[in-house]
């Protein structure tokens, strides 16, 4: 194969209290980050919530107003964007339409005045690399969406980057073309040990593709964590409810036995909590619980352990694994995904039913919602 | 924008074909009854067929003649012995290259002025952007012959710069000797549509094509070279190919500036001076037409399949940079030189308009009144000549422009594009061969009521300005179709109306803004035209205004009043844009409510 002949390295990229603001509009609010060397990266948040001004001040067309970005150990503030050697894949693509494929690919190699026969192997091996052999002559406008996005890719390996910036990736693909897409792209950042970091607005693609993710809402970092991390173990209510759907309520901690506390649920009830799960938030203190869908289970007779609570069933919705339930808990709502056994009824709507969550799916969160 | 009426319609007109492809899908989404199909197809020939025969009657026709006696032996054969004998003239083969070396040079000399100027706007981010729009509007509100006597009088051997050359460093610049005249003054006037053309795809490259160059380890000079400027680069070739035709064609500026050695002059010469039968008048303009057509087709074939309009839904044009220190002297000196470059003409005109005496000096001797004076009572029927022709020239040319956009746009008749075509061809015509044309086709046809052969009355002169700036108006009237939404129309048909009462009720009055404009463009551009006037003109009483600044300009003695009545026809022109500029923005709100009937 021709990863021999691309000799891509994963340089570690280092962000340290980095604020960027244009005017009074703050884009970019004390970041740090430090991302590993081959690592997958991905920068995740609603529109305006910074993490495209990031992905461009790593390729050098934003300036911090202050702190410091380093790639492979060296401070790159100096370095105009012609000068980092950090490759980045534009959201649409960004191919010169003037050009052919060959010459885009070519283009970057141009720039660094390689030898003619040196550039033809490279654009050859690169474009072989996204399965493109055979391509050179076309024109952007000949080729779909997914071809121009692997020429865009292709185009950036060819410099061999230390970085590579992919700015919403998936975004302009079909959906059927997306998630394969993002396997390819995994597998290929995995066979090149390229330091990769990308941006999307889609927890579900962030989840799937990237090691690690950083969370930005208003210009400020709200987790940075493996997939996992941010699912079970949301830091705040904004990285719980934007990672995954949630249920989320406003409770009160109140005292409770040794080693425990109580917190009650506005509305749904009371729940024994050890200690940790509580630290930091005094006995009195509001505070947000939630819990996500798939964890509201059907009670039992008897007593049982967790947030137990009566519900009216109210809309079903049949989902093929699991079946989404709209529950009534007299002014409160709460989306119970239960599992689908194959010829199961759901709930009826209109019946009242006992549901639990076991303690150890209940988050309490310092942040009481509004 | 509108100010630029006359290059923006001129550089669409090439791509006829695209025009014509959308309003064919237009009338793809359109489906109604089969009935109404048929009904409708009665009334579209209707008004197909006298569309049709003006532009075969008045443009086809002419150009044919013309044609037809470049080739033709006297004894109905075909000869190609008159382009022989045209090659054999040695003054013939010198203006056939004076025009060539003169267009080109005219292209290269609007080219510098203009890709720097077009650059610096969107680029950066001063407020010499907002001067600069304005250099690409104050050359349009005056033909070049108009102020090529002033800028003789600044530039010239003994003008005001070369005085002041001479007096300081003793050398002198030869701006205006021979064909630098010619180049300098048509390169002043015409480099706008280079710079409109420019600016516009300029703008409509998205931010990412440069920024992924420079990621790629591109910048500077480089960055423009390989990727700025060939994304631009069919702009500017439409730009370009606009300048060549219009100076390839100029006969005005020439004969102003005395050189008589290039195509259009020689043309003229011939014409006047051996006669209608001379065969090397025709061959002249064959020429001019071949090199014309060729420009513009050229042009067309560079441009093909390469819309490199980049901008996205949602994404931005290249990000503009503040100017600071150094780069920013010199970027407004650059354009302070351009700016006053360009006013030269206007101020020069204005200052020989009020002068005593002018010559030999830097400036006027004297201020005086008195050519305005004179050239309001000597000159009155002229100007009202001009304002008699341009309305009827300019009316028909609505009318003829609605009828084919609405063929075009609205119905599904074979052909139709053709009526479109037809109507732009007219761009690639140079006036002086339409005129040698209308002299030709129309010679011995009698007016009725009028008296006299058709050639020898106002009409022909009328009838030539609708031909020559038929174009504007249809481009003017499409694109204001274009804007109405279909769906505005399907509602009143819904609710009972006609395709006539919708027509009347709907699309008339959608489309006014842009009619109007379509008028004040043809209207204002004809008042300045003098390559088919000056042919057509056989009386003294029929001369309109362009006629009277060139024949004022025929002896120095009345230059004054010559200058005069170019500030008149500077103003008539200029409250057009303005009515024009008016009218297009008004339109651009109707076009925002059928926007938002969508």
């Amino acid at each position: 194969m021709t990863t021999e002949v691309l000799a891509t390295t994963g340089a570690g990229i280092e962000i340290e209290g980095v604020n960027l603001a244009y005017g009074a509009n703050v884009a970019l609010r004390d970041i740090s980050l430090s991302i590993a060397p081959g690592e997958f990266f991905a920068l995740l948040g609603p529109s305006g919530s910074g993490k495209s001004t990031l992905l461009r001040l790593l390729a050098g067309f934003n300036r911090a107003n202050a702190g410091r970005v380093r790639i492979a150990g060296a401070d790159v503030a100096a370095l105009p964007p012609w000068q980092r050697d950090v490759g980045m894949v534009f959201q649409n693509y960004a191919l010169w339409p003037h050009l052919t494929v060959g010459e885009n690919v070519a283009f970057g190699l141009e720039e660094r005045r390689w030898a003619r026969e040196r550039i033809r192997a490279r654009v050859r091996d690169v474009l072989d690399l996204v399965s493109l052999n055979g391509y050179d002559d076309r024109r952007p406008g000949q080729l779909s969406g997914g071809q121009q996005q692997r020429v865009a890719i292709a185009r950036t390996l060819a410099i061999e980057p230390r970085v590579l910036l992919l700015d919403e990736p998936l975004s302009n693909l079909d959906a059927k073309l997306r998630a394969s897409t993002g396997l390819e792209l995994k597998r290929l950042q995995r066979r090149l040990g390229i330091t990769t970091v990308f941006v999307t607005h889609d927890q579900q693609e962030a989840m799937t593709i990237a090691d690690r993710l950083a969370v930005l809402d208003q210009g400020v970092i709200q987790q940075v964590g493996t997939p996992r991390e941010l699912y079970d173990a949301p830091v705040n209510r904004f990285v719980a409810e934007f990672v995954g759907s949630i249920n989320m309520y406003a409770g009160t901690v109140r005292a409770g036995a040794t080693g425990t506390s109580t917190v009650e649920v506005d509305g749904l009830g009371c729940v024994a909590l050890p200690d940790e799960r509580v630290v930091g938030m005094a006995t009195g203190s509001a505070v947000a619980v939630a819990f996500r869908p798939h964890a509201v289970r059907l009670a039992g007779p008897g007593p049982v352990a967790g947030l137990a609570f009566d519900a009216e069933v109210g809309t079903t919705e049949f989902l093929g694994e699991f079946v989404r339930h709209d529950l009534l808990v007299g002014a409160l709502r709460v989306v119970a995904d239960l599992p689908h056994a194959r010829f199961a009824e759901a709930q009826a709507p209109g019946a009242r039913v006992r549901f639990v969550v076991a303690p150890g799916e209940i988050l309490v969160l310092a942040d009481p919602p509004r | 924008m509108s100010a630029a009426g006359p290059p923006q319609g001129a550089n669409r007109a090439p791509s006829g074909g695209s025009a014509a492809a959308s309003a064919a899908s237009v009338g793809a989404v359109q489906s109604p009854a089969v009935g109404t199909i048929r009904a409708a197809a009665g009334g579209a020939w209707l008004l197909a067929l006298p569309v049709a025969a003006f532009i075969i009657v008045f443009l086809a026709w002419p150009v044919a003649t013309v044609l037809y006696a470049a080739f033709a032996d006297g004894q109905g054969g075909f000869t190609t012995g008159h382009i022989g004998a045209f090659l054999s003239i040695s003054l013939m083969r010198e203006a056939f290259v004076n025009s060539l070396v003169v267009a080109l040079g005219s292209v290269a000399f609007a080219t510098l002025i203009a890709v720097p100027l077009a650059y610096l706007t969107v680029r950066f981010d001063f407020r010499g952007a907002a001067l600069v729009q304005t250099l690409g509007v104050l050359p349009l509100v005056m033909p070049p012959f108009v102020g090529a006597v002033a800028l003789q009088l600044l530039f010239g051997r003994n003008g005001s710069i070369n005085l002041l050359l001479g007096e300081a460093f003793g050398i002198r610049i030869p701006f205006m000797d021979g064909l630098n005249g010619v180049i300098f003054v048509e390169g002043l006037h015409y480099f706008p549509f280079i710079l409109l053309n420019l600016v516009a795809a300029l703008g409509n490259i998205d931010s990412a094509m440069e920024e992924a160059a420079q990621n790629l380890g591109s910048h500077g000079f480089r960055l423009f070279r390989r990727v700025v400027f060939p994304l631009a680069a069919p702009g500017f070739v439409a730009g370009a190919a606009l300048v060549f035709v219009k100076v390839f064609d100029d006969l005005g500026t020439p004969l102003v500036l005395n050189v008589t050695n290039m195509l259009a002059p020689q043309a003229y010469l011939r014409i006047t001076s051996v006669g209608l039968e001379d065969p090397i008048g025709y061959v002249i303009a064959l020429v001019m037409i071949v090199f014309s057509i060729g420009a513009l087709a050229l042009s067309a074939r560079l441009t093909r399949g390469r819309d490199y309009a980049t901008l996205t839904r949602g994404g931005t044009s290249m990000r503009k940079r503040p100017l600071a220190g150094g780069s920013a002297v010199l970027a407004y000196g650059w354009v302070l030189l351009v700016l006053a470059l360009v006013l030269s003409p206007h101020l020069g005109l204005l200052l020989l308009s009020l002068a005593k005496v002018w010559s030999y000096s830097v400036l006027p001797e004297g201020f005086t009144l008195q050519h305005f004076a004179l050239v309001l009572t000597d000159s009155r029927q002229m100007i009202g000549n001009t304002l008699l022709y341009c309305t009827l020239a300019a009316g028909i040319d609505i009318v003829l422009g609605t009828a084919i956009a609405y063929l075009v746009l609205r119905t599904r008749l074979p052909g139709r594009q053709w009526l479109d075509w037809g109507a732009s061809a007219a761009l690639a015509i140079p006036g002086i061969v339409l005129a040698i044309g209308f002299l030709r086709a129309f010679r011995g046809i009698e007016l009725p009521f009028v008296g006299g052969a058709l050639t020898a009355t106002w009409v022909a002169i009328m009838l030539a300005y609708a031909v020559r700036r038929l174009p504007y108006a249809v481009r003017s009237c499409v694109a204001a179709l274009q804007q109405v939404h279909v769906s505005l129309e399907e509602a009143a048909q819904s609710l009972g109306a006609n395709r006539r009462r919708v027509a009347r009720r709907i699309v008339i009055p959608l489309m006014m803004g842009g009619i109007l404009a379509g008028f004040v463009t043809s209207f204002t551009t004809a008042a300045v035209e003098l390559s088919a006037t000056i042919l057509l003109v056989t009386r003294e009483s029929q001369a309109p205004l362009s006629y009277g600044i060139y024949l004022y300009n025929q002896s120095i003695a009345t230059r004054g009043p010559a200058a005069a009545l170019g500030v008149i026809a500077i103003v008539i022109v200029a409250l057009g844009m303005y009515v024009s500029q008016r009218l297009l923005s008004a339109r651009d709100g109707d076009a925002r409510i059928a926007e938002d009937a969508r």
